[in-house]
């Protein structure tokens, strides 16, 4: 069994449902997201278009948080799934210089390393990921990449040609796949990040762990 | 923020988003690998000694440089361990460890290397005997390379920043710990040492100056030309950049000055303006390890 993540950016609204469902079902602290939707607006007034990104762990068959982890602490399971024991972290944070993708964090309240786990323990309980659930729109589309008759392995198969991983060139094999992407969304140097690109405030940066 | 091309058809902003992670690994890396270079670097120079001015190097040299060395190392495994955000769980590098990291296995050679540092004061100071000593700091230098490489590799493994290759930060740590152990001595040295041996040490330092200094302009000059986001990284130090200035006066301080100083050392023969050279290199290196540790993680990942 090998877990994969498919998320069709054709369909995604931004609602950030899903950033919310993780947050809630995995109590991620506050300053810290193992799941968040970005925002990227193209083009020039009036021609102008918004993307919406949901950005997570990508769960690579080589993945660099993995082998760069002193103690496995990152870990593999056999569905695939990177999973993190927070018990053993010593909370170097190796991982998160490793990863490409951004996706780990220092827990403030554990001072640990954290991120996206699949929802391992949902699916341990033949459950959906919580952001599965909560997509309004079945963007996320979640199976077995061993089984050509699941969900995501018909998606990825109908949809060939247009299916596309983050920063393949990183030779990670990213377990994490987008359908509709481009540059824009998925190279985030192809995109201006001024200062004040919140909504609600102008925090751009955020302390490691909440302290250094 | 970072320079690239966009073109004006598909000008793209982000324009909601969270706050992303600030500096991962702050100053107190920087001081870890400034001190692991002066600890590993005066065992090198040590060595090179015994073996160029066998009659320069007495029981005294031996032990102080010994000491110098173990109060780098430990500088460089404190500052190590205050950097861990779980530091009492640093036991589990060795009851938990993982073999594919740079971290573990550089644990375990810093480890040894402290054992057999205390070895080496041991038989300085304890027993006195020069004869095993020397055959011991045979095996202390060895186990010096490593030691002094396995922050390249970590860096390396570093996946999310490009600006780390193994080949360049392999030799740069080399030559920190050359350049480093090198000025060190030549301040130990005092009037233990005599001219000949002190210009040893001067042609070492300035060498691994130069060497160091060609090896981040070419990178500065070339690596943009390789990758988009090594050139990302890099406008982090040209222009109005925030680290520019303390990139070019790192690269004065510990290359370029000492370099100049040492050619005057050498035309007046003036251990003052040596032992000046040597400071500012000391000083220097804190500077340009700092530049290259902060820039690429300035760079947003996602």
């Amino acid at each position: 069994m090998q877990l994969g993540f498919l998320v069709d950016l054709h369909l995604c609204m931004g609602c950030k449902g899903c950033e919310i469902a993780c947050k809630v079902e995995n109590e991620v602290p506050l300053s810290t997201w193992r799941l968040r939707v970005k925002y990227v607006d193209v083009g020039t007034f009036p021609e102008t278009k918004r993307t919406f990104t949901p950005l997570r762990c990508n769960h690579c068959e080589n993945a660099p948080c993995e082998r760069i982890c002193p103690v496995s602490a990152l870990h593999y399971l056999d569905n695939g799934i990177v999973n993190i024991d927070k018990e053993r972290c010593i909370g170097c944070a190796g991982c998160v210089m490793a990863c490409p993708y951004g996706a780990i964090y220092i827990d403030p309240q554990t001072q640990t390393a954290d991120k996206c786990t699949y929802c391992a323990h949902r699916i341990a309980s033949s459950m959906m990921p919580a952001c599965v659930v909560a997509c309004p729109v079945q963007a996320n589309i979640f199976g077995d990449l061993d089984d050509p008759t699941s969900n995501i392995s018909k998606y990825i198969q109908v949809n060939q040609g247009n299916v596309q991983v983050r920063k393949p060139e990183k030779g990670t094999n990213p377990h994490h796949y987008y359908v509709g992407g481009g540059n824009v969304t998925l190279n985030p140097l192809a995109s201006h990040r001024v200062d004040g690109h919140q909504l609600f405030n102008n925090i751009t940066t955020l302390p490691v762990g909440g302290h250094h | 923020m970072a320079a690239h091309e966009i073109l004006a058809a598909t000008n793209a902003v982000v324009t909601l988003d969270v706050a992303l992670p600030g500096t991962v690994w702050p100053w107190l890396v920087t001081v870890n690998m400034w001190a692991k270079s002066i600890g590993t670097g005066v065992i090198f120079m040590l060595f090179l000694l015994i073996r160029k001015h066998p009659e320069q190097v007495g029981g005294n040299l031996r032990f102080s440089t010994t000491v110098v060395s173990i109060i780098f190392i430990h500088i460089f495994l404190l500052f190590t361990l205050a950097d861990l955000h779980q530091p009492f769980r640093m036991w589990h590098i060795f009851f938990y460890p993982h073999l594919s990291s740079a971290i573990t296995i550089g644990a375990w050679m810093a480890t040894a290397f402290v054992g057999l540092l205390f070895l080496l004061a041991f038989l300085s100071f304890i027993k006195k005997d020069n004869a095993a000593f020397d055959k011991t700091l045979t095996w202390v230098t060895i186990l010096a390379i490593p030691v002094t490489l396995y922050t390249a590799a970590l860096m390396s493994q570093c996946t999310a920043r490009e600006l780390w290759q193994m080949p360049t930060e392999s030799a740069q740590m080399i030559f920190a710990a050359l350049l480093s152990g090198s000025a060190t001595m030549i301040l130990l040295g005092g009037k233990k040492l005599n001219y000949e041996a002190k210009n040893t040490l001067a042609v070492v330092l300035g060498l691994s100056a130069f060497m160091s200094f060609t090896l981040y302009m070419a990178e500065y000059i070339f690596g943009p030309m390789k990758a988009e986001e090594v050139a990302a990284v890099l406008e982090y130090i040209k222009g109005d950049g925030p680290y520019t200035v303390m990139f070019w006066l790192g690269q004065w301080i510990t290359y370029l000055l000492p370099m100049l100083l040492i050619v005057l050392s050498r035309a007046s023969k003036s251990e003052n303006i040596l032992k000046l050279a040597a400071i500012l290199a000391l000083a220097g290196l804190w500077l340009v390890k700092h530049v290259w540790l902060m820039i690429p993680q300035l760079l947003p990942m996602s």
